[in-house]
């Protein structure tokens, strides 16, 4: 059954929200590993905001990209968190603001 | 077939669920007792025999006990998160059973039932999608309970949790391509007929890696590492006591029995008799269906009472570099099969 | 309509969730938050009717990536983050106003967008499948197990002590 009127004009409004809210704990959070989920919550509103488009149109193509979506976040995901785990190891903190070697 | 008003749809549902968690439970409670004399008498003693006759009342008693002893907490535990986690555990282990079918359809007051409470169009992955969610009822146990044996013990449990987990859901490929549907239901129906039809005939390496991968998926011996009593206290649940303790016991035994009845209706032909001169339709498949998954579960105590325990290292070697590697090979000749010689 | 207050639910629960990861001192506690907006997310995309994508969600998403997250942050004993110093509140106050206006500036736009009526369609694993593996699809679905491969070569690379 396909889904009422303004379902989703809110579900997109949803991932709006949530890109959002991503988007300021990335900015204020000072701990790596924070920041780090908040760009999964905007990866995840993104998804959501394909998951609705695919359904408006009626065609699979944007949930084939969540698929694509979905993997190469777990990739980074992996990969950021051995980086993560290796600085922690240099520097024995995660705060954001200690790794400032490259600044000028 | 007149169809249903929405309240009367709604009571048949809650019927459903109210049958298939008395199902869960009552072999949960009875499995506690069968586990305690078989396994006795397999190392040649007798077990409870006292409770009741030949101990039948046994978990009765041990439920009675288990709600008078006193619920402890560590001081610097976090409170809610202690609570949560088995909670977590039982939650996970009972949404998994949502979307597995306990026996064959039959007609009841003019209507064909099943005791299945959704049939979802991707009814494995659900399954395997909520065992992964299990890991986190033992990932928080551990951690809660602010003591750095059951955060190691829960650690390597769930590490062991997950690991298998990747070879149970690549063991359901194949069986998975063989019935062309991910429900349940559709893979059942497939097994229909006579025994040469069973998953378990067709796909021998398939049901090894499950098996193996089930045992390991709910700490079961030779993988009890992360609870043995002789490892790392008892591991993520040392904390526990009085009902929580009852309820991760709870989860641990109603896993088992959902892998069992898995095992049962993915490989095992289900509700069917393998005789088709020996009738399984309606209320007669509940027979087949219920001698299979006690075998199975009687296979399960076998191995306890059989088999010593794995080491950590040996166990994660098995998991990755053996177990998987099969499941893949099993994949891929599954899929030549399939592509060459049809269905 | 019980569609319509199921998603409402998972809206408002996915939206507290985020300002609990956002908002939430503690990184454990901004990891469990993150795994309940994910499951949210999960039922609000069974809702829209993709069954397939919901259950990849629980399973990639909230089932192994949160697990690993756990894992290093249970692992490197993470603390709260200390109080920030008193420039920050401005600095926060600002971002704050930022992404209001943002939510409001785009939001009126998508609120007024009419779609039309969506199509009953088949999001089934069988019709992904078809899409996946159709030559549109086939070579990135190639790629990304390469990438997944150099990811996890990677990932081991990197965390490996020296010894």
């Amino acid at each position: 059954m396909p889904p009422g009127p303004a379902f989703l004009n809110y579900a997109v409004l949803l991932s709006l929200g949530l890109f959002a809210i991503g988007a300021l704990g990335v900015f204020l959070r000072r701990n790596v590993i924070t920041v780090f989920m908040c760009v999964e919550l905007m990866l995840n509103a993104v998804n959501l905001a394909f998951v609705t488009f695919s359904r408006a149109f009626g065609t699979l193509d944007g949930q084939v990209l969540v698929f694509f979506v979905m993997v190469v976040a777990a990739a980074e995901a992996a990969v950021g968190l051995a980086i993560v785990i290796a600085i922690h190891r240099h520097r024995d903190t995660l705060d954001v603001d200690a790794f400032n070697l490259m600044k000028w | 077939m007149v169809p249903l008003l929405w309240w009367q749809a709604l009571l048949g549902d809650t019927a459903k669920v109210f049958v298939i968690f008395n199902i869960n439970m009552l072999t949960f409670v009875h499995m506690t007792w069968l586990e305690r004399r078989v396994l006795a008498f397999m190392q040649f003693r007798l077990g409870p025999n006292r409770t009741g006759p030949l101990g039948f009342f046994q978990p009765y008693a041990d439920a009675i006990k288990l709600f008078f002893k006193e619920e402890t907490m560590p001081a610097e535990a976090n409170r809610k998160a202690f609570v949560a986690a088995p909670l977590i555990s039982v939650a996970a282990a009972f949404m998994a059973i949502a979307v597995i079918p306990y026996g064959p359809p039959f007609t009841l007051f003019g209507r064909q039932w099943q005791l299945q409470v959704a049939d979802l169009g991707v009814g494995v992955l659900f399954i395997f999608a909520i065992t992964a969610l299990g890991v986190y009822g033992v990932v928080v146990a551990g951690w809660s309970a602010n003591n750095k044996f059951t955060l190691l013990g829960s650690l390597r449990s769930s590490a062991q949790m997950f690991s298998y987990e990747l070879a149970l859901g690549l063991s359901w490929v194949g069986i998975i391509m063989l019935a062309g549907s991910f429900k349940i239901g559709d893979i059942v129906q497939h097994q229909a007929g006579w025994l040469v039809h069973w998953n378990i005939v067709r796909q021998p390496l398939a049901f090894l890696v499950y098996f193996v991968a089930a045992t390991a998926e709910v700490a079961r011996i030779p993988f009890d590492l992360p609870e043995g009593e002789t490892e790392l206290v008892a591991g993520f649940h040392t904390e526990y006591s009085s009902m929580s303790f009852g309820l991760m016991q709870i989860a641990e035994y109603i896993n088992m029995i959902t892998v069992s009845v898995l095992a049962t209706d993915l490989f095992l032909g289900g509700w069917y008799s393998g005789l088709p001169f020996l009738p399984s339709h309606g209320l007669l498949g509940f027979v087949w269906f219920g001698a299979k998954v006690f075998f199975v579960l009687f296979v399960f105590v076998w191995l306890r009472g059989t088999l010593p325990r794995f080491r950590y290292d040996q166990l994660m070697d098995f998991g990755w570099k053996v177990l998987i590697p099969l499941a893949v090979l099993n994949i891929m000749v599954t899929a030549v099969m399939v592509t060459v010689f049809g269905s | 309509m019980i569609d319509a207050i199921l998603f409402y639910m998972f809206a408002g629960a996915a939206l507290g969730s985020a300002l609990v990861v956002v908002g939430q001192r503690n990184p454990l506690y901004s990891a469990f938050a993150l795994i309940l907006n994910l499951c949210s997310l999960s039922a609000i995309y069974g809702l829209l009717g993709s069954p397939f994508i919901a259950v990849l969600q629980v399973v990639v998403y909230a089932g192994a990536i949160m697990v690993l997250f756990l894992f290093v942050l249970m692992l490197l004993n993470v603390k709260r983050e200390s109080q920030e110093e008193g420039s920050w509140r401005a600095l926060a106050g600002t971002a704050f106003a930022l992404a209001v206006l943002l939510v409001f500036q785009v939001g009126t736009v998508l609120l007024h967008w009419h779609h039309p009526a969506p199509p009953d369609f088949d999001a089934s694993t069988r019709k992904m499948a078809e899409i996946l593996f159709s030559p549109r699809f086939l070579y990135v679905f190639e790629a990304t197990s390469i990438l997944i491969l150099a990811a996890l070569v990677g990932a081991v690379a990197l965390a490996k002590k020296d010894p």
